[in-house]
C-alpha cells in the first residue's frame, strides 16, 4: 500500500496534466451496449425491443433452422444460446418441442454454433426466456403445421381435420396416423407458415413446459466426456498462456523472450501489442508450447517482463474510499431523481437515520478459467469459445485480426460458469491473435490467478444515505448520494444507478443523487448487475428506518409498497422508445412479500437465543423476489444460515421447475459468498487477491439445510431466472444479523467485521 | 523422466519432468478430460482423483509422487454411468454448469467406499474441499445419500448373486 495517496482534483483525476485517467475502455464498453443494455434491461421492457435497439431487429426464426427429424423418428432440436449452467440448453428446446407436439423421449438436443439464422445468441440479463418465449414456441408450432400439411397432402384430407399427439399426426375421420419420422421428408418441403398466424397451445395442454426435465448433458457430465471449452482438442494443437500487465491498462516494455524460448517444449514466445479496442485485447506476452503445463511453467519460472504500468498504478481501493467521502461532502454531480424536498423533510422528521454504505469490487470466478481454442488457416478463422456473447466476440475478433466476420466460424462450447464474466470476450480475441501468429491450432488457457487479476469486476460503490420517518412510522424523506465510478457524466460499466430504483416513487420527498470518480479498473456486469449491490443498500436502509420507526420489518415494507407511487420520470429527450423505463409493479411485490412471510412463519416462530429472521425484496430483470433468512449468530460472530425462504414472481409459467429450483437455490448460495467473503482490493492499480484462499466461495458446510423456493403464478409473460433470485438474499442475511445481534452491517464483506461462517 | 502409473486399470508410461502435476498428465497426455483444472492450488477440488483409493488433488500432486500408484479418474468410476455416485448424480440432476461435478463425484465415491452410510455431518465434512460455484450443495447432499442407497442395493444384489452362484456350485 502506498504511504501517500495522490489527491484527486475536481474531476477526480490524479493526473497533473488535467487529463482524466479514466480508461477509455469504460466508454468503449459502455457504448458496446451489451453491458449497458444489461444495466438498462432491469427496468425496461419489452426486452425484445431493447435487444433490437442493441443488436438490430430480430430475424424471423424458421422451423427448419432448429428442427431436424429423421425417418427413424429422432427429433434433433438446436439449443441456440450459450449454456453457462442456467439451463437454457434444456429450457429453450422444451419451448420448441412443446409446440411441435413432440414426444420428449424422441428429442435430441444439439448446441448451435453462432449463426444469424438462430437470432441473437446471448447468455445475459436473464433474457433467454423473455426473448425466446414467443419466437421459439412459434418455431415449434410452425414445424407442427408443416408436419400436418405433409400428412394432409399424403391423405388428401383438409389440414384442419388433422391433429397431433406425441410425435404423431392423426386424421380421426379416416383413422389415418403417421409418425413425425414417417412424415419428415415430405414436411421439409412444405412452406413454413407465417409465425403470426399460428395458434399456440393453451398452457393447460402443456406436456413438456412446466414439467421438470433433466439436463441433456447429464450423462456426459457424470462420465467425464469432453464438453467444455477447456476440453477441446484437435490434431496438431499447441497450448498457450498469455501474461498481461498486473496493473490494469499497462503494456509490455520488454520481455526475456529468448530465455523463455530456450525451455523444453516452448514453440513460440512473443509480445502482443494492445488491439484497436484495448478492452478487447490488452497487450501482453504469449507463450505457446507443446503442452499447457510447459507454457505455464515458463510463465511462472522463467518469464521476466518489464511493464509500462501506466497511470492506474497510482490508484487503490483506499484512494477510492477516501475520495468517495470527499465527494459525498460536495454537491452531487448528477441528480438522478428529485421529488419534493428531502433535505427539508429530514429536518422535520420524528426519527432521522444517517448511514454510509459501501461494497467492494468483486471477481466473477467461474470455476472454468478463461480459455478459447482457435485455428487460423488461409485467411479464415475457426474458434471454439466458452462465451456468453459470441456475436460480440466475433466482431471484436474480426476487428483485431483485420478480417471479415464472414471468414470467422464460432463454435459454442458448454461453459463452466459465466456469472457475467464471459459477456466480455477478451480470451477469444487473444486466442485468435495467437493462433494467427503461430499458424497452428491453439488452445489458450489462463491460470486462476490470471483470471482473478484480469476480470471486468463488479464495481465497488459508496452510498451516503439520510432518511426520516414521521411519528406514525411512515418514511417521509430519503436522500441517497451515490458515489461511484465514471467520468464526464457517464457511469462506468455496470456502475450506474437508476433514478427509478426502489424506493424511488414511493416516498414523497426523495433525492437520488450521484457523483463519479474515474478509475482504470476494468468493470463489467456480474450476475444481477447493479442489483447485486443496490439491493443490499436499499433493503438494509429500509430496515434501519423500520427499526427507527419501531415497526415490524415486513409490515413496514408492506406499508411502503401500499402507498400510491409517483409517476415514472420521462426518459431524457432522444431516448429510444425501447429504453423507456417501466413502472415497478408494487402489487406483485406485495404478493411476493406476503407469501414469503407466510411460508417462513414470519413473526410467528419462537427462535432460540442468538437466532433471528431477516427479510428483503428486490425487483430486477423483470422478476419480483422476496426472501427471508433464518440466521444464528454466536457471541464470537460465527454465522449459521439455518434456512432461507424464496418467493419469486416470474410470470405465468415456470418452464423447467426442477432447474428453476436448482438455480434459485444457487443464487442464494452465491449471495452468501458475496456477503461473507468476496472482496477484490485494488492496490497500486492491481487486484490484491489471487486465488480462492483469499476469495472464498461458500462451501458445503456453510450451506443452509434447506432453501425453500416457491413461485407465484401471475398473469404476466414468463421472464428469466438467472439473476433476480440473488440480490435480496444479501440484505435478508445482514438484516437477520441485525435482528439477532443489534449490529448493523453497512459495508461488505462480513469477514471485514469479524464475522465468519459457523 | 519416464514414469509408470496405472490409470483406470491401464498401466501407462509417460515422459515428463518430475514436477509436472498429475492433472496435466491426465488431461493433456492421457487425454482424459473429466478431471478439471480450477485453481492449481488444491483449493477448489475440481481436479480430485483417487490415488490408491484416497481422494487427492491432482493439480498439486507431481507425477513423480504419483508414479507406481493406482489412479482412478471420473472415467474410471464407470464408462457407462452406472457407478452408484454417477447414478445418483443423474437421478438428482445435480449440476448447473457441471464443471466441478467430476471432483464432487470423486470425493463422494471415496467417502462412500470407506463409509457406506455417512451422516449429514460426515457428508459435509468430506465434501467441504470441493467448491461448487453454482451452489448445488443441497443437491450434492441429496445425491451422496442417494448414492449410498444405490450402493447398498447393488451390494445386496451382488451378495445375492454370489450366494446363488455358490449354492449352484
Amino acid at each position: 500500500m502506498a504511504t501517500t495517496l495522490p489527491k484527486l482534483d475536481s474531476q477526480g483525476s490524479p493526473n497533473s496534466n488535467g487529463k482524466s485517467v479514466m480508461n477509455r475502455r469504460a466508454f468503449l464498453r459502455a457504448s458496446a451496449l451489451v453491458g449497458g443494455g444489461m444495466m438498462l434491461a432491469y427496468y425496461i421492457e419489452p426486452v425484445t425491443k431493447v435487444m433490437a435497439a442493441q443488436f438490430g431487429p430480430p430475424v424471423t426464426l424458421l422451423p427448419t433452422s432448429f428442427i431436424t427429424i429423421t425417418p427413424d423418428g429422432t427429433i434433433t432440436i438446436i439449443a441456440k444460446n450459450p449454456e453457462i449452467g442456467q439451463g437454457v440448453k434444456t429450457m429453450l428446446p422444451m419451448m420448441i418441442a412443446e409446440e411441435l407436439d413432440a414426444d420428449w423421449k424422441d428429442v435430441r438436443i444439439e448446441q448451435g454454433d453462432l449463426n444469424a439464422k438462430y437470432g441473437l445468441q446471448i447468455a445475459g440479463g436473464s433474457t433467454s426466456t423473455p426473448m425466446n418465449w414467443d419466437p421459439l414456441r412459434q418455431v415449434g408450432a410452425g414445424g407442427r403445421a408443416m408436419l400436418i400439411a405433409a400428412a394432409a397432402q399424403t391423405w388428401g384430407v383438409p389440414a384442419s381435420e388433422c391433429s397431433t399427439t406425441a410425435s404423431r399426426v392423426h386424421h380421426d375421420p379416416t383413422g389415418h396416423s403417421l409418425t413425425y419420422g414417417e412424415l419428415a421428408s415430405k414436411a421439409a418441403t412444405m412452406p413454413p407458415p407465417d409465425p403470426k398466424a399460428l395458434k399456440l397451445k393453451d398452457p393447460k395442454d402443456y406436456r413438456i413446459i412446466g414439467k421438470t426435465t433433466p439436463n441433456p448433458d447429464i450423462h456426459k457430465i457424470v462420465t467425464g466426456k469432453p464438453l467444455y471449452g477447456i476440453d477441446f482438442t484437435m490434431p496438431g494443437m499447441l497450448y498457450a498462456n498469455y501474461e498481461k500487465c498486473p496493473v490494469f491498462g499497462g503494456k509490455v516494455k520488454s520481455a526475456n523472450l529468448e530465455e523463455v524460448k530456450a525451455l523444453p517444449g516452448i514453440r513460440h514466445a512473443f509480445i502482443v501489442e494492445p488491439g484497436p479496442d484495448p478492452s478487447a485485447l490488452a497487450g501482453g506476452v504469449a507463450i505457446v508450447a507443446d503442452s499447457w503445463y510447459q507454457a505455464r511453467y515458463a510463465r511462472d519460472n522463467k518469464l521476466k517482463v518489464e511493464w509500462d504500468e501506466g497511470p492506474t498504478a497510482a490508484q487503490s481501493s483506499q484512494l477510492y474510499a477516501s475520495t468517495s467521502v470527499e465527494l459525498a461532502k460536495k454537491e452531487p454531480g448528477q441528480v438522478l431523481r428529485k421529488d419534493g424536498d428531502a433535505d427539508t423533510a429530514i429536518g422535520s422528521a420524528a426519527h432521522v437515520v444517517e448511514a454510509a454504505y459501501s461494497y467492494p469490487f468483486l471477481s466473477h470466478v467461474p470455476l472454468e478459467p478463461q480459455n478459447c481454442s482457435a485455428y487460423y488457416k488461409n485467411g479464415k478463422l475457426e474458434v471454439w469459445a466458452p462465451s456468453q456473447t459470441p456475436s460480440t466476440g466475433l466482431s471484436q475478433t474480426a476487428r483485431a485480426l483485420g478480417i471479415d466476420q464472414k471468414d470467422i466460424t464460432v463454435h459454442l462450447t458448454r461453459i463452466g460458469g459465466g456469472f457475467g464474466r464471459r459477456l466480455t470476450d477478451d480470451y477469444m480475441v487473444e486466442a485468435a491473435i495467437i493462433a494467427k501468429q503461430v499458424g497452428a491450432p491453439v488452445k489458450l488457457l489462463w491460470t486462476r490467478e490470471q483470471d482473478m487479476a484480469h476480470d471486468y469486476y463488479r464495481p465497488a460503490g459508496f452510498h451516503f444515505l439520510k432518511g426520516g420517518v414521521d411519528k406514525n412510522g411512515k418514511i417521509v424523506a430519503w436522500r441517497n448520494h451515490f458515489v461511484t465510478f465514471g467520468d464526464n457524466g457517464r457511469f462506468a460499466q455496470s456502475a450506474g444507478l437508476s433514478g427509478e430504483e426502489f424506493p424511488s416513487r414511493f416516498i414523497s420527498n426523495f433525492s437520488q443523487l450521484a457523483s463519479m470518480m474515474p478509475s482504470g479498473v476494468p468493470m463489467g456486469a456480474m450476475r444481477a448487475p447493479g442489483s447485486n449491490a443496490i439491493a443490499f443498500v436499499m433493503q438494509s436502509f429500509i430496515d434501519e428506518l423500520a427499526h427507527a420507526a419501531g415497526k415490524d420489518p415486513v409490515q413496514f415494507r408492506l406499508d411502503l409498497l401500499a402507498s400510491t407511487p409517483l409517476p415514472v420520470a420521462a426518459p431524457p429527450p432522444g431516448t429510444p422508445v425501447a429504453f423507456a423505463p417501466v413502472a415497478f409493479d408494487a402489487p406483485r411485490m406485495r404478493a411476493a412479500l406476503t407469501t414469503v412471510a407466510e411460508r417462513s412463519g414470519w413473526g410467528k416462530r419462537k427462535l432460540p437465543a442468538g437466532s433471528a429472521m431477516g427479510v428483503a425484496f428486490h425487483f430486477s430483470h423483470r422478476g419480483y423476489f422476496a426472501e427471508v433468512a433464518d440466521v444464528h449468530v454466536s457471541p464470537s460472530k460465527a454465522v449459521k444460515v439455518n434456512k432461507v425462504w424464496v418467493v419469486g414472481d416470474i410470470g405465468s409459467q415456470v418452464i423447467n421447475p426442477g432447474a428453476a429450483q436448482n438455480i434459485t437455490q444457487g443464487a442464494v448460495i452465491d449471495a452468501m459468498s458475496h456477503a461473507m467473503g468476496y472482496e477484490i482490493t485494488i492496490d497500486a492499480g492491481r487486484a490484491v487477491q489471487s486465488n480462492f484462499h483469499q476469495y472464498p466461495p461458500l462451501r458445503i458446510t456453510s450451506a443452509p439445510v434447506d432453501i425453500d423456493v416457491y413461485f407465484l403464478k401471475t398473469d404476466n409473460p414468463p421472464t428469466g431466472l438467472g439473476e433476480p433470485g440473488l440480490p435480496p438474499m444479501i440484505p435478508a442475511l445482514t438484516n437477520a444479523i441485525f435482528a439477532a445481534t443489534g449490529q448493523r452491517v453497512r459495508s461488505l464483506p462480513l469477514q471485514q467485521h469479524g464475522y465468519s461462517w459457523a | 523422466m519416464s514414469y509408470t502409473l496405472t490409470v483406470n486399470g491401464r498401466t501407462t508410461t509417460v515422459d515428463v519432468p518430475a514436477e509436472t502435476p498429475l492433472l496435466w498428465v491426465i488431461r493433456d497426455i492421457l487425454d482424459l478430460k473429466g478431471t478439471k483444472y480450477g485453481c492449481g492450488m488444491a483449493l477448489c477440488g475440481c481436479c480430485t482423483v483417487h490415488i490408491n483409493g484416497e481422494a487427492t488433488r491432482s493439480c498439486t500432486t507431481s507425477i513423480e509422487s504419483a508414479a507406481g500408484k493406482h489412479i482412478t479418474t471420473l472415467e474410471g468410476l464407470s464408462e457407462d454411468g452406472t457407478h452408484p455416485v454417477q447414478i445418483a448424480w443423474q437421478e438428482i440432476d445435480v449440476p448447473q454448469c457441471g464443471y466441478c461435478q467430476a471432483g464432487q463425484m470423486m470425493t463422494a465415491s471415496a467417502l462412500l467406499a470407506k463409509n457406506p452410510h455417512p451422516t449429514d455431518a460426515e457428508i459435509d465434512a468430506a465434501m467441504d474441499g470441493n467448491i461448487c460455484r453454482c451452489g448445488t450443495y443441497l443437491r450434492i447432499r441429496k445425491a451422496v445419500k442417494r448414492a449410498a442407497e444405490v450402493h447398498a442395493k447393488q451390494t445386496v444384489q451382488t451378495l445375492n448373486a454370489d450366494l446363488i452362484a455358490s449354492a449352484k456350485a
